[in-house]
């Protein structure tokens, strides 16, 4: 083994005089040049792994669903019977069930985030703010499986006893809420899925908000706008396609969300319209049936349904992302307010 | 037509910093009023004091008496909000609403005061873009472009055709010229000469020259002190204070 060499400039043996002086040595152009490629390279790496892992995972679900893809073609995707024993496979009833919790989820959680963001960026005090934002997002580092406990233990009960019966007595004519109040459904999963998503959707609106330039409120005020229009006009209206990304974004989140919701939207595939009953989502069916799928078909039928799920939560947070960039890029951080 | 305003030992603070230091003045209707000095003097607090902006900003606080016709804006029950729509204001950069069109950026101000009538926006609309200089060059597609597709110059316009259509008494401009080409310029001077035909201009600027242009009166602020104020021939030919012929002749600043 050869001992360990100080690194010597190239030029210091031809002119040692000059390069005594010298504190920071040299790095030959060759080393720095090797050391830029290699940075470079790993970058570039990272970046293709990230893309091969999506295609990758985009391939196996495909060849694992081959089988259902195959038997059932578009019918899987409209047929609403979901029956293993006789190897009877339609999707309707999770789709509706990932879609309609989610639109709950998104009536909920929409005006609450605004709500929020809005009062952090623009109203509260500004030794709250930071506080305030902090545990707004701490609220997203709760594991889900927690969110479905509490749900268990202390949503469901309040449901059964007091809002689901003040619901049916208000807006039962609506149709909406109707039938037994098992505690667990729709409006639980839905419910549950807004307070996961509020910290989400508020913490983006927040950075969105924050990237619209000061002069805009300036603007808004000097015409005699009073706070809220200035909000108004001033911030909102700049704001608009970041916010709607960031609602996206949410909307992404809530129709992948599984364990939260597999503990409390009761796992029934039928379709009801009532948000009191039980119902399935895409994500619950997958979880709960996995395991016990045994037979080829029911476990390709499980995998497509998984494919399907990875397509629309891709399209949607590719959306999102453009949307938020679309406001955010290039505006500078205002100084104050 | 313009009010004059009364300014009465008016001054203004950025939390414990005295940023303006009991400032009297007396400007008069229906002309332009230059306010130059140095970087940092106070001139942006000054005029953000004559219409309440200034206590927009977090911490900042005026005291003083600032008449305006009838009204003293800082008076016990006045609004902010009501002195703002009374007093209107052009900032140092453009600043349009980039998501709404030109003629919405201009019927802005009338439609945050619950106006609604539509014969008499587009009336509205039209005159206060042809006060700006503006109307020739937009009148096409008012309803099509966004107020930020315009050029620089084209914008700061609009901005004025802006504050203008709320029909002010008085009309603030911080420095309305200084991001803008010469042309632009010239063509902003141009508007203000027009506008003190109706209106009470304050105008900011740290180019002399264009004070000398547009201004028959000159206000030479220095830290918050005001220490000059005269017809503007006066200030720049022969000022009464040693700080100001200093000024003016570039010996500091
Ligand atoms: N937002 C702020 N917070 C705290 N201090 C401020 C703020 N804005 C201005 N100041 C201070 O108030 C004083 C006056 O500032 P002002 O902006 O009125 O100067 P100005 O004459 O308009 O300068 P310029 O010619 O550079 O625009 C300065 O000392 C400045 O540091
Ligand atoms: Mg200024």
């Amino acid at each position: 083994m050869s001992v360990a060499q100080p690194q010597q400039p190239m030029g210091s043996a031809l002119n040692p005089v000059g390069e005594h002086l010298r504190v920071v040595p040299r790095r030959s152009s060759v080393v720095s040049r090797f050391a830029d490629f290699s940075f470079q390279g790993l970058v570039w790496l990272s970046a293709a792994c990230v893309l091969a892992i999506v295609a990758f995972i985009l391939m196996q679900l495909i060849k694992g669903s081959s089988l259902s893809l195959h038997q059932f073609g578009w019918k899987f995707f409209t047929g609403s019977d979901w029956d293993p024993v006789n190897g009877n496979f339609g999707s309707v009833p999770f789709v509706y069930g990932t879609l309609v919790s989610s639109l709950v989820a998104l009536v909920i959680a929409v005006p609450l985030s605004l709500g929020v963001a809005i009062f952090i960026t623009e109203m509260c005090p500004r030794s709250l703010r930071g506080i305030l934002s902090y545990l707004t997002e701490l609220l997203a580092a709760i594991p889900s499986v927690i969110y479905g406990m509490w749900a268990i233990f202390v949503l469901i009960p309040l449901l059964r006893r007091y809002i689901g019966p003040a619901l049916a007595k208000t807006f039962g004519w609506t149709g909406l809420f109707t039938g037994p109040i098992y505690g667990g459904g729709m409006l639980t999963a839905g419910i549950i899925l807004a307070i996961m998503l509020v910290p989400i959707i508020s913490s983006i609106t927040r950075e969105v908000l924050t990237a619209v330039p000061h002069q805009q409120r300036e603007a808004a005020l000097a015409l005699g706008a009073t706070r809220w229009e200035m909000i108004r006009v001033g911030v909102l209206r700049n704001a608009r396609a970041g916010i709607f990304g960031a609602i996206i974004l949410g909307l992404g989140r809530a129709l992948g969300e599984t364990m939260a919701v597999t503990m409390v939207i009761g796992n029934r595939p039928k379709i009801t319209k009532s948000l009191f009953a039980p119902a399935y989502t895409m994500a619950s069916v997958i979880a709960n049936e996995f395991s016990e799928a045994t037979d080829d078909l029911y476990l390709s039928s499980l995998i497509e349904i998984g494919l399907a799920l990875f397509i629309v939560t891709i399209i949607v947070n590719i959306l999102a992302q453009f949307l938020i960039w679309s406001v955010t890029r290039g505006t500078p951080r205002r100084a104050n307010v | 037509m313009g009010v004059g305003i009364k300014v009465e030992n008016l001054n203004a603070w950025f939390g414990k910093h005295q940023a303006l230091h009991g400032i009297n003045m007396d400007i008069l209707p229906n002309h332009a009023t230059a306010i130059i000095g140095p970087s940092g003097c106070g001139k942006s607090t000054f005029v953000r004091c004559l219409n309440r902006m200034h206590e927009t900003n977090p911490d900042a606080r005026a005291e003083g008496k600032v008449q305006v016709k009838d009204m003293n804006i800082y008076g016990e029950g006045v609004a902010p909000v009501d002195v703002r729509r009374r007093i209107g204001m052009v900032f140092q950069k453009p600043n349009p609403f980039p998501s709404m069109s030109i003629y919405d950026n201009v019927a802005a101000g009338l439609k945050l005061n619950g106006f609604r009538n539509r014969k008499k926006l587009d009336e509205i609309v039209e005159k206060s873009l042809r006060s700006s200089a503006l109307w020739d060059e937009v009148k096409d597609d008012l309803k099509k472009k966004s107020g930020a597709s315009l050029s620089g110059g084209q914008q700061q316009r609009l901005c004025i055709a802006r504050a203008l259509a709320v029909e002010p008494d008085v009309l603030l401009m911080d420095e309305p010229a200084s991001a803008l080409d010469p042309i632009s310029t010239s063509k902003i001077e141009d508007l203000i000469f027009e506008l003190k035909e109706n209106y009470t201009v304050v105008i900011v600027t740290h180019n002399m020259q264009q004070a000398a242009r547009v201004a028959e009166f000159t206000a030479f602020f220095l830290l918050g002190k005001l220490i000059e104020f005269d017809k503007t021939e006066k200030i720049f030919t022969t000022p009464t204070d040693k700080r100001t012929e200093d000024y003016i002749t570039g010996r500091f600043g």
